[in-house]
Order: structure tokens, then C-alpha cells, then sequence
């Protein structure tokens, strides 16, 4: 479209059902329209975004020879790339489309009696579309290459299922964990719910499966330091984190032939520092130089050198491995990725905070997670099920369910779901009568929640067992000092009395929270939290594994509670998107950027330092100093732009013209 | 009813926070007064403080800017940078004589729809309070 042409704007209007319709008068604001300057064709249509809608679009670029296209309808964040695409295929720049957002910003906030509101606003919304619309320039989205590879950060069952995804679709992958192993929560577990199979033996073959694929680069105790550049080209610095044993390889590299971690373990016999083990829920020791457990993938040892006393010990007993190396630091290694899926898991709450638990005041209140260890065969007791305070078998055992879920008391509490404790506590149910015959279940509880596939049935199955439900919340547990038994002081809420049940021991399925960590990491990688703390997803519904950093997904707990299946399968959808652009191999960015009007810039420089991205620089040009911009790193935000005291930024499609025409528009009731 | 008066209250906002949020007060049918028009940038990094001053000239009750939260600002530091612009707007305000709190700049995130709908509240009682701004009369 020739520049120096008179602008000529189409205007159409969606009602969305009676989503619009309803609210205001689409007959009115369509009327106004055409009054506007430089509209040409003002029209309405049910769907805009259907076929015929977007239809209406193409014919009237043709028909009118429009030089710009406003739909007023819903959110830009969810259509602006649609009628982008029937703006383009009316033969016209898609950049030349301006929406205006008359269903979340008008029809849906202003509902009841407010008619002639609405449509008021509506003229405005449009009028200040159209203002910018006549301004809006063709612009060319840059196409950049991206990088074949991909980068998973967290191992647990999501990260691994993410990973081995990627690398089965022939993508080089980047798996980060920070603990010392893969595995996640799921290897802390003895058994998963409803089927009963034993955690370890379905995760262990994936683990095995991850430390051998060959597109898969697993580095454990690992952390992101820092990230830079966009989707298709991430620069990611990771911190290797001082383990102070070499690996095999790298023993080789540095010339010790043969040598490296064998796995033996003769170190760790040595060794005379004594902590408690983190994965055993500090239920079991551990020394100065370590594996969490058997099942370690890698299996490597690993010197904890807050602990350790360089009593050289391990050194020695390693003998020729020469595999300790008790003066390593952290090395910082920078890599290129494509994509990234962040899969960082969940946290138990502090529930020692909820006083009226009596958990870390009373020994025989245990977490959930350290009942899993106390049940698993490979735990501290070799899956005796004991209690703390005297070793013996208990005979009853009850549970508070929803400990600090769905709980509006503030602090550590947590008003939302944590969608798997209903579960694991059935789960645990059953597998202390396995064990215990004989001993007594009483879940106290708000509502059952057993949404899942046989979820349901496993529920009847284990009320058949014999497990007593009580429905209340439990008001204060107290501890009886000769017998260390808990009394549980709740109301039964369905046969509306009050109960006081004594129990041997007492476990809390206590609400899970965001990895600790997970604040740090989601925002070097951009990404927002929802109002609950988890990692935002780009669309509660159709776009549940992206986010709003374009090339970073979402996998597993990380975004809100789930459990294994659905961690899994979302793990999978994460996998897929972020292989796209991969496979793609080129993805169009918004050519938002910086450009230098260098008639007039002055060469102060005061934008330079402004970028954060250390996109501009200044240059001398035809004898003068003036600004320069690197498109590449430009991500357009317009930091320099509302800044520059000369005006000599032009953010494109956000051009301080096409903004001062839309305030403009607003005040004026219409162009000048 | 049909001649009480309607403020002018411009708001412009940064797209991966607050406009956001208002898009979820949407979805979420929180409802507010329909004294705001919005305009949508990147990053409230983008807003020029002649944007603001354009406004009140041309007649602005109230201006109100709004992005992300420090920390959460979609390309890091924008709208920190933004924020020690707007103490300067208020400033520049009272000196050519109208009320600072004509003024306002708001942190809003994706996922406060709820909040999104207070601070419209909050906005347009502020500015019907102040009544309307004396530039228009002076413009007459
Ligand atoms: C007591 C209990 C019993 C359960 N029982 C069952 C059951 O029977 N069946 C079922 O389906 N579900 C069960 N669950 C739920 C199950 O544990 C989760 O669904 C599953 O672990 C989620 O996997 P994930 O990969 O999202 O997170 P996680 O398992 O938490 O893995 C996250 C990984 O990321 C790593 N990480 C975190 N932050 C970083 C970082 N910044 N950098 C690098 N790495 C990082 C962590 O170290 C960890 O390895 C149970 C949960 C609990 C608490
Ligand atoms: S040097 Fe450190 S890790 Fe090795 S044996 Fe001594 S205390 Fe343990
Ligand atoms: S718009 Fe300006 S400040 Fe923002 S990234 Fe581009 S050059 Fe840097
Ligand atoms: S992107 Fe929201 S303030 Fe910068």
C-alpha cells in the first residue's frame, strides 16, 4: 500500500454470541464507526473469528482497498494473531490489524444496567483503534534460526518424561537437576496409588533410560545461573556445582586413566562425618561424602563440603580411581538451547506452623513424605512401619487430610487443593493393614476428592478394608506424655458431635508448595506465578504447558498440583510444543524494535544503559555520534523509547505518533 | 443521571501484567465503573512522561499506569525504570497546580483480575472526589 494514500480503515464488529451482543449496542457503536475519519466500512458479524467472519475481513480489504483493519471482539491476547492472519490473507501487512478489547475490558465488567455505559465505551475503545490503526506501518517479522536443542530443568518423573521425549524426537537435550540424582519426588515414594505399584520399579527403568539416551546430557547437581537471548536462542550459564568426585569421563579427560567414580562406595565406609540424609526425610544418617540411595542415576558420589572436614580419608581409600578431588570448585559452562521446560516440582509446607498438629512438638506426628520412607522397603527401618518415639509397631494410626490445603487461615496455609493427598492417604490406608494386621485407620477429613481413573474405586476398595472416615477438620492434637499416644480432638460434622480419638501416631498429608527456588529460576526465565505462587501458564486451557516467554514451557507440579499421571502427560504436551519450533527450525519474531531516528538523535547516550539488554550502542555516522540498536537483542520493549528526551526512538508498532493518536482519540471524541 | 459527570481516566498499561489482569477481571466478570480506557504497550517501560502530560492537556481527569510487579517485569527491569519516571510526573504535576493524585502508577500482575477491578474502583473514586480537571475549564 502506497504510504502517502489516505488512510482507509475497516471496522468489524463480533458479538460473540450474547457474550457482546448482550452487553451493548453493537447497532450503535457499528453507526458510529462509520462516522469516524478514515473509516471506509463499518461492519458486524456473530463470530468474527470464524471462517465467515475472518472472510468479511479479506473481501473487504479487497473490496474497499482498506489500508487498515480493526476488529473490536475479545482479548488481543487470544485472537490478535488470528485476525492478523486474515488481515495478511486480505493481501494486506498483518501488522496493519489494531484490536479493540470490547469483551474482557467492556462487555464482561460492565453487565448489569450499564447499557448505555458499554456502548459509550465501546465508541471510545474503537475510535481510539481506529485512531491507531491509521497510523499503523507494514512491518517485516524477523525470522530467526533456532537452535537444535533443548533444555529441561528439574529431574523428577515430569523433567525425565520431558527429556526423554525431546531426545527420542532426535532433539540434543539438557536435562539440569540440582539435588545430586534424577528422580524427583516419585523415588522418595513406595508405592503409587491406585494401582499399587511400587515406585521404584517403574521409575527406576526411565532413570536407567535417561542416563543412557544419547541425546540426553544429564547434569545433576546443577543449577541455572543465568539466561539470556529469546525463543530459538537462549544462552543458558549453568553452575556446576563442586561434587568433588569426577565421573568416569572425567577422570579420563584429565588423564587418569581408568579412574573416576566407580560407585563403590569404600569413601563414604571412611568417612566420619555423620549428617542426616535429606532424602530419607533426615530419618536416616548419611556421611560427608554420599549417595542418596541405591538407585542413584548417576551413580556418583558426591562430597558435601558444608559438612565435610578434609580429614583426606576418602582420598586415600579411593586410592588409584583418583576420583576425589576435595579442592574442585563450581565451573560455570554456557550452552545454546532452542527451548526450555521448567519442571521444578513441589516442597512439603513447613507444617510444624500449623501449632495445632503438634508436628516436631510431639514425636509420633509424622509428614506424609516421611511416612512413605518409613513404609518403603528400602527406607530407614527396611519398610518396618515404626513409631518414632519408642520404635514400636502402631496399632492405630490417623490422618488429617487437607493439612493446610484448602485452608484460608493465611501463613503457611494454603487456600487451594493439593489435588494428591486424598489419594496417598487411601494409599497408605492400605498398605498398613498389608502390614500391620490388625491396625486401626482413622482419616479425618473435609471431602474426599478421588476425581481419577479407578481413583474412585480405589476409595470403596479401601472403605471395604475397614478404614474409618470421620469428616471434620481436626481442631488440636495433644500428646499423652506417659504413653506418647495423640489424642485427635475434632467434630465428626456428620453425626455432629464431638470425637477424641487416641492413636499410637499421627500423619499429616500436609499441602505442597512451589519448589523452594522455583521464584529465582521462573523469573531468569521470565515467566510470572499465578495468585496460588505456581508457575503461570500462557492459557488455563489451551495453552497449558506454555507460558508467556515465548520458547518456555511448563511440566509437572511446577504449575500446580498434580499427580504422577497427570505430571506425565503434561510432561508430554511440554515436550511436544517445545519441539516445534525445533523441528520448525525458524520462528518469526514481533518485529517490535528500537530503531534510531538519527536526524534526531543528539548522541547523548542516555538510553544506552537503560536497555537491558544491552541492545544500544552509539557509533559515529556521517561525522555525527548517534545511537545504534542491534536488532538481535532488542526484545522491544520500549524502555529506551519512553525515555529518550529527543525523541529519537521510534519503538515500532508502539510509535509515540500512533500513541499520542490513541490518547488523542480519547479526549478529542475523535480525530483532529 | 444521564448529565452527572463521567470522568476521563486513561490508563496505560504493559501487556504481560496488568493487562492481563484485566483480561482475567474479565473472564473472571468482576465488575467495575466504565470511567477507563486503556491503551496497551509491551512494558510500562514504553511510557513516555509526555504521554501523561499529552493527557492531562488534553484533558485527562485522571491517568493511571500500571505494570508489573518489581521482579516480574517482562524483560527485567522496565518497569522500575518506568516507576522512577512517574515520581517525577507527580512532581511536574503539582507544580503547574493540579492534584498528584490525579496521577498513579499501579503494579498489577496476570493474576490479580481481583485486584485489577479494586484499583478501577480506587481510580475513579480518587479522581470523583478531586472532580473534574481544571485544565478543561481553563481550556474553555
Ligand atoms: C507423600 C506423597 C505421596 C504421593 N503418592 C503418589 C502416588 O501414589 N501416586 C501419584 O500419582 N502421585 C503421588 N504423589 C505425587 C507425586 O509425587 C508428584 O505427582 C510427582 O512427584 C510430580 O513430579 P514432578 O516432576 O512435577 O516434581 P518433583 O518430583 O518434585 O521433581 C522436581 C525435580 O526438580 C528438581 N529441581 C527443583 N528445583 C530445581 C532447580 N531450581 N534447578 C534444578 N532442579 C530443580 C528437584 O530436585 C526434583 O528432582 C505423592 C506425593 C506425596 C507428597
Ligand atoms: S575428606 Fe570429607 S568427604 Fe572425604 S572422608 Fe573426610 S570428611 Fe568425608
Ligand atoms: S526497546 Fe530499547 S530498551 Fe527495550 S530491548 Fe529494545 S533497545 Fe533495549
Ligand atoms: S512487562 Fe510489565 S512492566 Fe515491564
Amino acid at each position: 500500500m502506497a504510504e502517502n494514500t489516505e488512510p482507509r480503515i475497516g471496522v468489524f464488529l463480533c458479538h460473540c454470541g450474547t457474550n457482546i451482543a448482550g452487553s451493548l449496542s453493537i447497532e450503535d457503536v457499528v453507526e458510529y464507526a462509520k462516522t469516524l475519519p478514515y473509516v471506509t466500512i463499518a461492519d458486524q458479524y456473530q463470530y468474527m473469528c470464524s471462517t465467515p467472519g475472518q472472510k468479511k475481513i479479506d473481501d473487504a480489504i479487497n473490496e474497499h482497498n482498506l489500508t487498515g483493519v480493526v476488529v473490536a471482539a475479545c482479548s488481543p491476547r487470544l485472537h490478535e494473531p488470528t485476525f492478523r492472519t486474515a488481515t495478511k490473507e486480505g493481501g494486506l501487512n498483518p501488522f496493519r490489524f489494531e484490536m479493540a478489547n470490547i469483551r474482557e475490558q467492556n462487555s464482561w465488567v460492565h453487565m448489569h444496567g450499564m447499557w448505555e455505559e458499554a456502548t459509550e465505551k465501546a465508541k471510545d475503545q474503537v475510535r481510539m483503534a481506529v485512531a491507531k490503526a491509521a497510523r499503523l506501518e507494514d512491518l517485516i517479522p524477523k525470522s530467526v534460526p533456532v537452535e537444535r536443542a533443548a533444555m529441561v530443568v528439574g529431574a523428577g518423573v515430569g523433567g525425565m518424561q520431558a527429556a526423554l521425549d525431546l531426545a527420542s524426537a532426535g532433539i540434543k537435550t539438557y536435562l539440569i537437576e540440582a539435588t545430586p540424582t534424577i528422580g524427583g519426588r516419585m523415588s522418595q515414594l513406595d508405592k503409587t496409588f491406585p494401582t499399587l505399584d511400587c515406585s521404584q520399579c517403574i521409575l527406576t527403568p526411565k532413570m536407567v533410560d535417561v542416563g543412557r539416551h544419547p541425546n540426553i546430557e544429564m547434569m545433576t547437581y546443577t543449577e541455572v545461573e543465568k539466561v539470556e537471548g529469546y525463543i530459538g536462542n537462549f544462552d543458558i550459564t549453568l553452575r556446576k556445582k563442586a561434587r568433588g568426585v569426577l565421573t568416569p569421563d572425567e577422570a579420563t579427560a584429565k588423564g587418569i586413566v581408568g579412574g573416576g567414580c566407580n560407585g563403590c562406595g569404600d569413601c563414604s565406609e571412611v568417612c566420619p562425618v555423620i549428617k542426616p540424609n535429606p532424602f530419607e526425610m533426615g530419618m536416616a544418617p548419611r556421611k560427608a561424602i554420599y549417595i542418596y540411595h541405591a538407585q542413584v542415576m548417576p551413580l556418583i558420589y558426591t562430597v558435601d563440603f558444608d559438612s565435610c572436614v578434609k580429614c583426606n580419608l576418602c582420598v586415600d581409600v579411593c586410592g588409584d580411581k583418583k576420583a576425589i578431588d576435595l579442592e574442585m570448585q563450581d565451573e560455570f559452562i554456557t550452552v545454546k538451547v532452542g527451548t526450555a521446560i521448567l519442571a521444578t516440582g513441589f516442597d512439603l509446607i513447613s507444617i510444624e506452623e500449623k501449632r495445632e498438629w503438634g508436628y516436631k512438638q510431639f514425636d509420633n506426628v509424622i509428614s506424609s513424605l516421611e511416612f512413605e520412607r518409613l513404609i518403603c522397603a528400602s527406607g530407614p527401618t527396611g519398610g518396618h512401619l515404626i513409631r518414632p518415639s519408642d520404635g514400636k509397631t502402631p496399632m492405630a494410626v490417623g490422618y488429617v487430610l487437607c493439612a493446610g490445603s484448602r485452608d484460608n487461615t493465611g501463613g503457611v496455609a494454603k487456600p487451594y487443593c493439593s489435588r494428591f493427598c486424598c489419594m496417598y492417604s487411601l494409599k497408605h490406608a492400605h498398605q498398613i493393614y498389608e502390614k500391620i494386621p490388625g491396625c486401626k485407620v482413622y482419616l479425618f477429613y473435609m471431602d474426599i476428592r478421588s476425581f481419577g481413573k479407578m481413583y474412585e474405586e480405589f476409595y470403596y476398595r479401601i472403605q471395604n478394608e475397614g478404614a474409618k472416615f470421620i469428616r471434620g477438620r481436626v481442631a488440636n492434637v495433644l500428646e499423652d506424655p506417659e504413653t506418647k499416644n495423640l489424642h485427635i480432638y475434632s467434630e465428626d460434622t456428620l453425626l455432629g458431635r464431638p470425637v477424641d480419638v487416641e492413636v499410637d501416631m499421627l500423619v499429616l498429608a500436609a499441602a505442597i508448595q512451589p519448589k523452594e527456588g522455583a521464584n529465582v529460576l521462573r523469573k531468569k526465565f521470565g515467566v510470572s506465578a499465578s495468585q496460588d505462587g505456581w508457575m503461570l501458564e500462557a492459557h488455563p486451557k489451551l495453552n497449558p504447558c506454555g507460558t508467556t516467554t515465548a520458547g518456555v514451557f511448563l511440566a509437572g507440579v511446577c504449575q500446580g498440583p498434580k499427580d504422577i499421571p497427570d505430571t506425565v502427560a503434561q510432561a508430554e504436551g511440554a515436550a511436544s510444543a517445545a519441539s516445534i519450533p525445533i523441528h520448525m527450525g525458524e520462528v518469526e519474531l514481533e518485529p517490535y524494535f528500537a530503531m534510531c531516528i538519527e536526524d534526531l538523535c543528539a548522541g547523548c547516550g542516555m538510553c544506552i544503559n537503560l536497555c537491558p539488554y544491552a541492545a544500544l550502542d552509539l557509533t559515529e555516522k556521517n561525522g555525527r555520534t548517534v545511537m545504534v540498536v542491534t536488532e538481535a537483542k532488542c526484545k522491544g520493549c520500549g524502555t529506551c523509547g519512553g525515555f529518550c528526551p529527543g525523541g529519537a526512538i521510534k519503538m515500532q508498532h508502539f510509535t509515540s505518533p500512533q500513541i499520542a493518536a490513541q490518547i488523542d482519540a480519547f479526549f478529542a471524541g475523535g480525530e483532529q | 443521571m444521564a448529565d452527572e459527570w463521567k470522568p476521563k481516566i486513561l490508563a496505560i498499561i504493559c501487556n504481560w501484567c496488568s493487562y492481563a489482569g484485566a483480561d482475567l477481571a474479565g473472564g473472571a466478570r468482576i465488575q467495575y465503573p466504565p470511567t477507563v480506557r486503556a491503551i496497551r504497550v509491551m512494558c510500562t517501560g514504553r511510557v513516555d512522561m509526555l504521554f501523561i502530560l499529552k493527557a492531562f492537556v488534553e484533558g485527562a481527569d485522571g491517568v493511571l499506569v500500571s505494570g508489573c510487579h518489581f521482579g516480574d517485569c517482562h524483560y527485567l527491569e522496565g518497569n522500575f525504570k518506568a516507576a522512577k519516571r512517574m515520581f517525577m510526573i507527580k512532581s511536574l504535576l503539582r507544580n503547574i497546580g493540579l492534584d498528584d493524585r490525579r496521577f498513579r502508577m499501579t503494579f498489577v500482575s496476570a493474576s490479580e483480575g481481583a485486584k485489577w477491578g479494586t484499583v478501577m474502583e480506587d481510580v475513579t473514586n480518587t479522581v470523583k472526589e478531586l472532580g473534574p480537571s481544571p485544565i478543561k475549564e481553563f481550556k474553555k
